[in-house]
């Protein structure tokens, strides 16, 4: 194993990793808002919104990342005319963007199950306390179903964020130099695979490691009805 | 009409269309899926034993290759196997005196990267299966007198595969997404051949789509397929819920 050239790739890599970080960041906000309204959609739209997100989810957790992105960027630039016509090419054109609008897609998908089953899981007893209580309507929603509902979705949407992390590494077939992009190229020019893989993974999985600990973080904040109580006198 | 219409000479089984490569590149999909699957089985197998292994050494050992294997992109693993098994083939070759460039054989990569990942959630999905195997079973084995082999085959193993059929299903869907990643190293599977006949057609929308649609097929009639499974190994046991 060389040293040196190890480092040299870590430094190479590493001016890949704000890309990664951007494109994970940018498509996990995007695609959780998105997935949020499918969710409530869900819930709350009756049959036609069951049917509806249904079909959604069926589709992007049923097809490969990879599929669903090629769509985007090489199928959709089959309608440039139209595209430009409607004032969207400057998007399309951008690998970056038909990375993003994949990956949100895509996220939007799992978390909307995600965010489904924490909803679902908000007992009945809980709203019916809170009816009594006169609450109804948003107030309700606010205080009462979202904070329950967000603890139990927590540990899946903590996995979530780390598959989207992983997931960003598909952007380097359509052309994106974020790390794994990098990676490949320099496994390809020096074939030196498992040196690079080695620097790679590590940096993966330091920043894996990363958001374990702050999802662990915030669960222990969100929770502190189930820590033990101080001891008390009497 | 004449735009379905174009669209099914071009997907069709006609002269012109593409047809038939699409779906004998479903079933190589299917097939480099299948092969990593089982091999996924085997090497989880053995990495769960290492997991329950009474060595603290073995375990973290275990726990490091699920650790790694399941926060590193799955794209750089096919790098290894692909670019790291060239160069190890071109330095057995050199070994007997050849000096040229031996190229890893693109199905085996595939095998063996998608094996050697879903070994990791794989060996999960078995040791949470083994956790929720009741002891007193295992006990009971025991006390007629069964050796640790016939114990395992009669006792553990099928109770283990029971419970680890709802995660095997995952794991397996998952295998079959991956599986499009091979693509890159030239297998023509289901997305090769797509994009094969998308640059030949120039109707890369078509295609891609087409690939969605199949592949929602397979997953749809793997899913089924699972559900039936998990019907049949239950068969004899009554649910709590």
């Amino acid at each position: 194993m060389d040293v040196a050239f190890m480092w040299e790739t870590f430094l190479i890599l590493l001016s890949g990793l704000p890309l990664t970080l951007e494109l994970a960041l940018t498509s996990i906000i995007a695609g959780g808002i998105l997935a949020l309204f499918l969710s409530l959609f869900a819930v709350a739209g009756g049959p036609i919104g069951r049917g509806l997100t249904r079909g959604y989810v069926f589709v992007f957790r049923g097809s490969p990342l990879l599929v669903q992105m090629f769509l985007i960027y090489y199928g959709l630039g089959q309608f440039r005319p139209l595209l430009q016509e409607l004032g969207l090419w400057a998007i399309f054109r951008e690998p970056y963007w038909c990375a993003v609008i994949a990956l949100t897609l895509n996220t939007a998908a799992y978390t909307s199950e995600i965010f489904r089953g924490g909803l679902k899981a908000v007992s009945l007893q809980q709203v019916e306390a809170a009816r009594a209580c006169g609450m109804s309507g948003l107030l309700l929603f606010r205080r009462i179903v979202l904070p329950i509902a967000i603890r139990h979705a927590l540990p899946a949407y903590g996995n979530e964020i780390i598959l989207m992390l992983k997931a960003t590494a598909l952007a380097s077939v359509i052309t994106i130099m974020e790390v794994t992009g990098l990676a490949g190229k320099l496994i390809a020019d020096s074939f030196r695979a498992f040196e690079v893989f080695i620097v790679a993974g590590a940096i993966y999985l330091a920043v894996t490691f990363l958001v374990t600990r702050l999802m662990m973080i915030i669960e222990f904040w969100l929770s502190p009805h189930l820590r033990m109580r101080p001891p008390t006198l009497a | 009409m004449e735009l379905i219409d174009r669209y099914l000479v071009l997907v069709g089984f006609g002269e012109t269309g593409w047809g038939t490569l699409l779906l004998s590149a479903s079933a190589m999909t299917l097939g480099v899926s299948i092969c990593g699957f089982l091999t996924g089985t085997i090497l989880g197998s053995v990495v769960t034993f290492m997991k329950l292994s009474r060595y603290m050494v073995v375990r973290w050992l275990a726990d490091g290759y699920t650790t790694v294997l399941r926060g590193v992109p799955d794209l750089l693993v096919i790098y290894l196997f692909y670019f790291g098994g060239s160069a190890f083939l071109g330095y057995l070759g050199g070994l007997f005196g050849y000096q040229g460039f031996i190229g890893m054989p693109a199905f085996l990569t595939g095998t063996l990267a998608l094996g050697v990942v879903s070994a990791a959630y794989q060996s999960e999905v078995f040791r949470g299966a083994f956790k929720s195997v009741a002891n007193g079973e295992l006990e009971a084995a025991s006390a007629v007198g069964m050796r640790p082999w016939p114990k395992f085959r009669r006792i553990v193993a099928p109770l283990v595969l029971r419970y680890a059929i709802p995660g095997l299903g995952n794991t397996w869907q998952l295998v079959l997404k991956e599986s499009a990643l091979i693509s890159i190293t030239g297998l023509v599977e289901l997305l090769r051949q797509s994009q094969i006949a998308a640059g030949s057609t120039r109707r890369p929308f078509e295609f891609y789509l087409t690939a969605i649609v199949l592949y929602l097929v397979i997953t749809w009639a793997s899913s089924i397929a699972f559900r039936h499974l998990e019907a049949r190994t239950m068969r004899g046991t009554r649910s709590s819920l």
